[in-house]
């Protein structure tokens, strides 16, 4: 257990330390989401409605940039080598790696998404509904997303192809996601959050496998 | 029992050319085999498939543990071996001591020791800051900390000076004469005794 937080506490020191992509990640996601206001117009009625489809879109989007160095970094010096040989299981590894992602992009991403949804003049109720969507649902675009970034971890410009493979997988996410704070706002029944949940309990148990898997055939190549 | 390495048979295809074919290698405790050959003779494949990276296309490898048990199993070989690859893993944002301690706790080998490699002075300097040859000396101390018995070393004096191949062939004796096997795959002799295995060109 001690060696898995240690490699968690890695990897959340070289993401945020310079030449790391939690930064970055959140850079890019502060500027697209202030930057849909000011390009839309100050529509307060419609800024309310897009709110939680924009914030969503970028949070994914952000989170991608980082995503396709997860194990990338570590294959090219060698240093997954080692990780592989290490007592820990390659699916260790993984949840670590994944974890260390969400914790470095995914969490930072959500409680600037609250500040960030002053700018769309969200109401309370669907601020809480929209960090509760982001908590909740981004784990599972960090888990999809490192099932993705193992499987094209040899593929020189992988960062190209794994928005096409992951895309498809965390559409429901980012539909669910957006869809909470909707029905948040019109007041209807949700159970739109129930789902992402259990979508995301699911995403976060199997990925692990799915990418050590992807992992290992990449080693072995 | 003293621990072993066997490989029986050992064939490797790589991009459906075969690097050799029928390889035996039977080692025990305090064995140092240099493995040679030109570029491209499958020096490095033969490292990766003892450390279970590669599946043979034919024949098997198996790890003797000092309590009798055999691993023939790429995944379970893996947790018996120290390897040092051509690639030194170091990480530009951390420090030496950074690293070294990280991979000590992966491992659940001992405390760091960064004196006889050099690196006492370096402890606190980030990787970025280390020269190739500084970097080899930092991937040397990690093999020792892993505290595994089969070293699998991949061109280990690559880019070190003098005084760095004399620590390179110094850690591996003390490795040897402790009961462990290494295997190193170079092109300039390690200055260790053992055997030599030529591949390629056969």
């Amino acid at each position: 257990m001690s060696a898995l937080r240690r490699l968690v506490a890695r990897d959340l020191v070289l993401a945020i330390r310079a030449g790391g992509g939690a930064a970055l990640a959140l850079a890019f996601f502060a500027a697209v989401a202030t930057l849909v206001p000011l390009g839309v117009g100050p529509d307060l009625k419609l800024l309310v409605r897009i709110a939680a489809g924009v914030l969503w879109v970028a949070a994914v989007l952000a989170a991608l940039l980082s995503l396709d160095r997860l194990f990338q970094a570590d294959f090219e010096d060698g240093s997954l080598d080692l990780m592989a040989l290490s007592p820990l299981s390659l699916e260790a590894v993984a949840l670590a790696k994944i974890a260390a992602h969400w914790l470095s992009t995914g969490l930072p991403l959500t409680l600037i998404a609250a500040v960030l949804a002053v700018a769309y003049g969200l109401p309370a109720s669907g601020t809480v509904a929209l960090v509760a969507s982001l908590l909740i649902g981004t784990p599972a675009v960090s888990a999809i997303g490192g099932i993705g970034a193992a499987l094209t971890l040899s593929i020189r410009r992988g960062g190209l192809i794994l928005p096409f493979i992951v895309l498809p997988l965390i559409a429901p996410v980012v539909i669910f996601g957006s869809g909470a704070v909707l029905a948040e706002l019109d007041g209807l029944a949700n159970g739109a959050l129930w789902f992402l949940a259990a979508f995301s309990l699911l995403a976060v148990a199997l990925s692990p496998f799915a990418a050590a898997a992807g992992v290992r055939l990449n080693l072995g190549s | 029992m003293t621990f072993a390495l066997d490989i029986d048979k050992l064939t490797c295809i790589r991009g459906h050319r075969v690097l050799f074919e029928g390889l035996r290698l039977s080692l025990s405790a305090g064995a140092f085999v240099s493995l040679e050959g030109p570029n491209g003779a499958g020096k490095t494949s033969l490292l990766r498939m003892i450390a279970g990276f590669l599946m043979p296309a034919a024949g098997t490898v198996c790890i003797r543990t000092e309590a009798g048990v055999a691993l023939t199993d790429g995944e379970d070989r893996a947790r018996a071996v120290g390897w040092l690859g051509h690639q030194d893993a170091v990480k530009p944002q951390l420090t030496v001591r950074e690293q070294l301690t990280f991979w000590g706790q992966l491992y659940g080998g001992g405390a760091v020791v960064l004196g006889p490699f050099g690196l006492a002075p370096l402890a606190d300097v980030p990787g970025q800051f280390l020269s190739a040859g500084q970097k080899r000396r930092l991937a040397l101390a990690r093999l020792t900390l892993t505290g595994r018995k089969l070293w699998l070393l991949d061109e280990p004096l690559a880019a070190l000076d003098a005084a760095g191949k004399a620590l390179v062939a110094e850690t591996v004796r003390a490795h040897c004469a402790a009961g462990g096997i290494a295997i190193a795959a170079t092109h300039e002799p390690l200055g260790v005794d053992g055997l030599s295995l030529h591949l390629g060109a056969a």
